[in-house]
């Protein structure tokens, strides 16, 4: 369960003009500029719920998934997750959850995939049992057999991000983060990744939350999406509320999304 | 599974990472090796030259010079983490390491362990034993205390003063480069008991820094330049910079604002 009311977070960048003398002056003279990266945002995602998080880049998804993990502080609102808030038991928190940054590995990069896992393992300090469920698990619904012998370093990026789904979900967690899972991934392994996804949700019931731009991903995955914009959240409903704001008949989603960052000026 | 169960899991995992490229190891390693060893070198000549300085005989010179670099090797091959900890944020890898259930800063010193620096520690070693061994100084239990707790205080200095370079990481990852005034330079200032550089020099490190704590105090009550039995003990008193060093690293970790997407 994700609670989240009238959260708030601002960023200060550093901000100059390209040039030597411009350089020279940011020595003495910082300029920052405050970038409100979400502002008042709302909304609340039940147990086992799949929702896809989309809009521009730069709209803030990443940073929503961020204070959602625990890894940043909002400047005001509240968020409960579970029960917990997330960046004062960040401890707790991340037992329960899995992430995955799909531009971002946590696997080792010079050792066997499955060293990674069992570091993982300890890490977590999963039960031997738990853990040898989960592997052989995901091993099979993943086809990891022939990877997990393999350093990260020798694998394709379709490989790889099995791999890294699989070391997200070692520790059964019961909510999801997807920041772009499927980013630069040929058909085949889209598709994989996608039935497994589902999978998992429908299996264990695990709530996801996924942000792409690919919009065969929110087809294929999401119930429910979210579309943010400048930091705002501008819609909230099921695909079909998105399919009404298509322009033209036989507008594809991709069509339909561009025409709404319009419509809303992002 | 306890903290220190995990920290040999992950001294395993790098291991296992630096056999991956045995050669570049080995070759790393050597060179660390002629690095510091041309250092000595240099103590060398210079004391040919000159036999004593400021009453420091050569072997005394080579002692002092290897506690602190021994310190320093030790600080830098267990807590490399924290003296690159600027790619570590820049890379996004911090973001990685809040998302594991444990300190977070055990995390940090646990995702880099750098094997390389045993060949500068072999050097050290050598010098070490060497000093021992030929300086005249009349061992009693309590000076063999005495130098344990100057290793010991000196990895923990320069722990701590690399746990201030990354809590400065926090704020800005810009002109950090200054950071080596006091890591670098405290090793090469560390050649010659510190009080040869001067009263002002001392009292920094003293005060500010505190190096001296656990060099050059110490080392006079060592070699018998003062009967002082407290100077020992100083060394205790130089881990104290750690304190200040850990509520800087919590308060940087409070205003923490991650990188990129």
């Amino acid at each position: 369960m994700i609670q989240v009311e009238h959260m708030n977070k601002t960023f200060k960048v550093a901000r100059r003009s390209a040039g030597f003398l411009e350089a020279m002056k940011a020595l003495f003279r910082r300029e920052s500029e405050t970038i409100h990266a979400l502002s008042d945002i709302s909304f609340f995602i039940g147990d086992g719920e799949m929702v896809g998080y989309i809009g521009p880049n730069g709209a803030g998804k990443s940073s929503t998934i961020k204070i959602l993990s625990g890894i940043l502080t909002p400047d005001n609102g509240t968020c409960i997750i579970n029960g917990r808030i997330p960046w004062k038991e960040r401890k707790e928190h991340v037992k329960d959850i899995g992430v995955v940054f799909g531009q971002r590995t946590q696997l080792w990069w010079d050792v066997p995939i499955i060293d990674s896992y069992e570091l993982l393992k300890d890490i977590y300090e999963i039960p031997t049992q738990t853990y040898k469920e989960n592997l052989e698990e995901l091993t099979r619904l993943l086809s990891l057999e022939e990877l997990l012998k393999t350093p990260a370093r020798q694998l394709s990026l379709g490989q790889r991000m099995r791999c890294e789904i699989a070391a997200s979900l070692l520790h059964s967690p019961k909510i999801l983060f997807l920041d772009e899972p499927t980013i630069g991934l040929d058909a085949v392994s889209k598709l994989a990744v996608r039935e497994f996804i589902r999978n998992q949700n429908k299996r264990h019931n695990t709530t996801v939350l996924i942000t792409t731009h690919d919009m065969q991903d929110i087809e294929a995955l999401a119930d429910r999406v979210l579309l943010i914009g400048k930091g705002t959240l501008l819609l909230d409903g099921s695909l079909d509320d998105l399919m009404n704001h298509r322009p033209k008949e036989d507008a594809t989603l991709d069509e339909i999304i561009a025409t709404l960052y319009r419509d809303y000026d992002i | 599974m306890n903290s220190i169960g995990l920290y040999k899991k992950y001294c395993l995992i790098h291991l296992k990472c630096v056999m991956q490229h045995k050669v570049s190891f080995f070759l790393t390693t050597f060179g660390l090796f002629l690095m510091s060893f041309n250092i000595f070198l240099g103590v060398y000549f210079m004391m040919v030259r000159f036999h004593q300085v400021n009453g420091f005989s050569y072997q005394e010179v080579l002692l002092c010079f290897s506690i602190t670099l021994m310190s320093f090797t030790i600080a830098e091959a267990f807590f490399r983490s924290l003296d690159t900890f600027d790619s570590i944020i820049r890379s996004g890898e911090f973001d990685r390491i809040l998302l594991r259930p444990r300190n977070c800063l055990f995390t940090v010193i646990c995702s880099k362990i750098d094997f390389t620096r045993i060949g500068r520690l072999l050097q050290t070693i050598l010098m070490f034993v060497y000093g021992i061994l030929f300086s005249s100084i009349h061992w009693t239990l309590f000076r063999v205390i005495v130098i344990v707790l100057m290793v010991l205080s000196g990895i923990i200095v320069f722990v701590s003063i690399y746990l201030i370079f990354a809590s400065i990481c926090f704020f800005t990852l810009e002109g950090l480069e200054f950071m080596n005034i006091f890591t670098d330079g405290a090793r090469e200032y560390g050649k010659y008991p510190i009080g040869i550089y001067g009263k002002t020099i001392v009292t920094i490190c003293t005060y500010i820094v505190p190096f001296s704590l656990f060099q050059y105090y110490p080392f006079l009550y060592l070699t018998g330049k003062t009967e002082n039995a407290w100077y020992g003990l100083l060394p205790i008193a130089g881990c104290l910079f750690l304190i200040p060093a850990i509520l800087f690293w919590r308060f940087g970790l409070s205003r923490y604002q991650s990188s990129g997407s």
